[in-house]
């Protein structure tokens, strides 16, 4: 396509806080935080959270007094809810936008290159109104050439409240007066190291990154710092990746809700790590031939540590749940030692194959046929019945799972369980 | 014990029985028309739509009793009559919606309630408006009555 590419970046504003909102009217003007698995610590905060100083990641022990004694209301990580109201929020901007890409749960690229320059800023501000009234998620929106300048433009809105949600770019000398006035390391992409090496090349705001000779930071930051100056300067470099492309590995890992110290407790967790490894092969019909199980302790924990990994090799791909159970419960008796208290376990695959055109085994391979059927069942009672209905017996019966990641605080799945569907009262 | 949800895994009633021909294949395969897709018959718009459950029996002359499930859709503009859902100073509910020369009143349906006033001052959003509800509380009224 010819002409000047446009792209916006949409993002939900606190996201996780944003949509526990949208079912409580009474958290409206209350500071609301969202806790990471294990409830851990804040990885979501509103407006009146960060002002009483919860910074990002803050771990709850450290904050606990604060929010008892300023009446912050916690919440557990409720991702059901999340993923939710995320497709809810995408469909709205597919209504917007023929061409998006979904860059994380709570962020989205839209190409705008299709609408007229001056139509841009209406169309977004369209855009997130429709957004907040039919979701209740208040979203904020910018617009550039390039996504990166898409991406400091939804910075620039998010900082400035009087652009009303809004910021765009498009306009040359518009871009040029805010970059002057944003710090680098504001800018996509470029971390602790990247910014120490711009600063050495002498840059301290966003537009004189844009100023120097892509060819100098090339030499300091690789081919990624030379394409970073050319997008500030509205040159794409970057498209939508609108096809998630073909999953290459895939891991499910844990943090344990409490210390393990036995080999029993610890195979019923990798058993039940194993269980979800299959359903996501499955999903995306991939096998795996090898499972690495790792498992170690907390660096927060006094004592020795221990962090131990190894691979179990597989005759040929596959992704039965019950033959990626045994080998990965066989692999971690392999590296099983008595005397530590185990804090983290879990498995990653890498080298995904579809399985359809998998190399079979000449010997020792698998019966395709009747795991295959075996599979489908155990995941349609699955997906009937609510996840963990059906498991290999070695995973545990899910209520018993002593292990099992914390979700102390979590709100109803309001939107996703028939159980759980908000009451309203009509009195 | 957890149920699909509605919205993401619509129940799909068959329009036509499709015995499995061992003999000769059915006339009726040419004139197959699909299915009847209830959720789309009571979800219109997908992303703006929530299933929630009525309390209370504030709401039943509009035939909507304890217990029911009420599509709430929030891309709807109430017009006169509809039930809406409304936050009223925090507090969430239901209540008829009616504008006249500019001016909005929220009431029960229900007669044996008293007249709902509004708290001056009273801080009111509209969160959306009812547009379809499934009569589960009322089926288990009627079964009750039956028992007695």
């Amino acid at each position: 396509m010819s002409g000047q590419r446009s792209y916006a970046l949409s993002d939900g504003n606190a996201f996780y806080c944003s949509c526990e909102r949208v079912f409580d009217p009474r958290l409206a003007r209350q500071p609301v935080i969202v806790l990471s698995n294990n409830d851990g610590c804040a990885v979501a905060r509103t407006a009146e959270a960060k002002a009483l100083g919860i910074r990002m990641g803050a771990p709850m022990f450290q904050i606990r007094d604060l929010c008892r004694r300023e009446g912050v209301r916690v919440f557990s990580s409720n991702y059901a809810l999340y993923g939710d109201m995320s497709a809810r929020v995408n469909a709205v901007y597919r209504d917007f936008s023929p061409r998006i890409e979904i860059y994380s749960i709570d962020e989205s690229f839209l190409d705008l290159s299709d609408v007229r320059p001056d139509q841009r800023g209406s169309l977004a501000r369209d855009m997130r109104s429709t957004v907040q009234r039919w979701t209740g998620i208040p979203t904020c929106v910018g617009i550039g050439p390039t996504r990166t300048l898409a991406k400091l433009a939804n910075h620039i809105a998010k900082k400035n409240p009087g652009l009303s949600g809004v910021c765009d770019l498009s306009d040359a000398s518009v871009r040029a007066a805010w970059m002057a006035r944003v710090e680098l390391a504001e800018i996509w992409g470029v971390g602790a190291a990247g910014a120490r090496k711009l600063m050495a090349l002498g840059a301290r705001t966003v537009a004189d990154v844009a100023s120097l000779d892509p060819r100098r930071v090339r030499q300091a930051m690789t081919v990624v710092g030379e394409r970073l100056v050319h997008e500030l300067n509205g040159h794409a470099c970057l498209d939508l990746e609108q096809m998630p492309p073909t999953r290459k590995g895939c891991a499910v890992t844990r943090s344990f809700a409490t210390r393990v110290t036995d080999l029993p407790t610890l195979l019923q967790a990798i058993a039940a790590h194993a269980t979800r490894l299959g359903e996501k092969l499955r999903r995306e019909g991939l096998g795996t031939d090898h499972v690495t199980v790792f498992v170690h302790t907390s660096p927060h924990d006094p004592g020795t540590a221990r962090s131990v990994s190894t691979t179990a090799g597989l005759p040929e791909a596959t992704n039965d749940t019950l033959v990626l159970t045994r080998a990965a419960q066989d692999a971690i008796r392999r590296i099983w030692k008595d005397g530590y208290r185990y804090a983290k376990a879990g498995l990653i695959t890498t080298d995904l194959v579809p399985l359809a055109n998998a190399q079979r085994a000449l010997i020792g391979g698998y019966d395709r046929e009747r795991s295959a059927a075996l599979m489908v069942a155990l995941d349609a009672c699955n997906a009937r019945f609510g996840r963990g209905t059906v498991v290999p017996a070695s995973a545990g019966i899910v209520a018993q799972r002593a292990w099992a990641t914390k979700f102390e605080k979590r709100s109803p799945r309001y939107t996703t369980s028939l159980d759980e569907t908000p009451v309203i009262r009509a009195a | 014990m957890q149920f699909s949800i509605i919205v993401a895994s619509p129940v799909r009633l068959p329009l036509m029985a499709r015995p499995v021909a061992a003999g000769f294949p059915s006339p009726a395969d040419d004139h197959a028309e699909g299915e009847i897709d209830l959720g789309k018959l009571l979800i219109g718009n997908r992303p703006a739509s929530f299933i929630v459950r009525v309390s209370g029996d504030s709401m039943t002359e509009a035939r909507m009793f304890d217990g029911d499930l009420a599509i709430v859709d929030r891309s709807l503009m109430p017009l006169n009559g509809d039930i809406v859902v409304v936050d009223i100073d925090g507090e969430r509910s239901f209540k008829i919606w009616r504008e006249r020369h500019g001016r909005v009143t929220l009431s029960f349906a229900n007669a044996r309630y008293p007249e709902f006033v509004l708290r001056e001052g009273a801080e009111v959003e509209i969160w959306g408006v009812v547009a379809n509800t499934i009569g589960l509380g009322r089926r288990c009224e009627i079964r009750l009555t039956k028992a007695r």
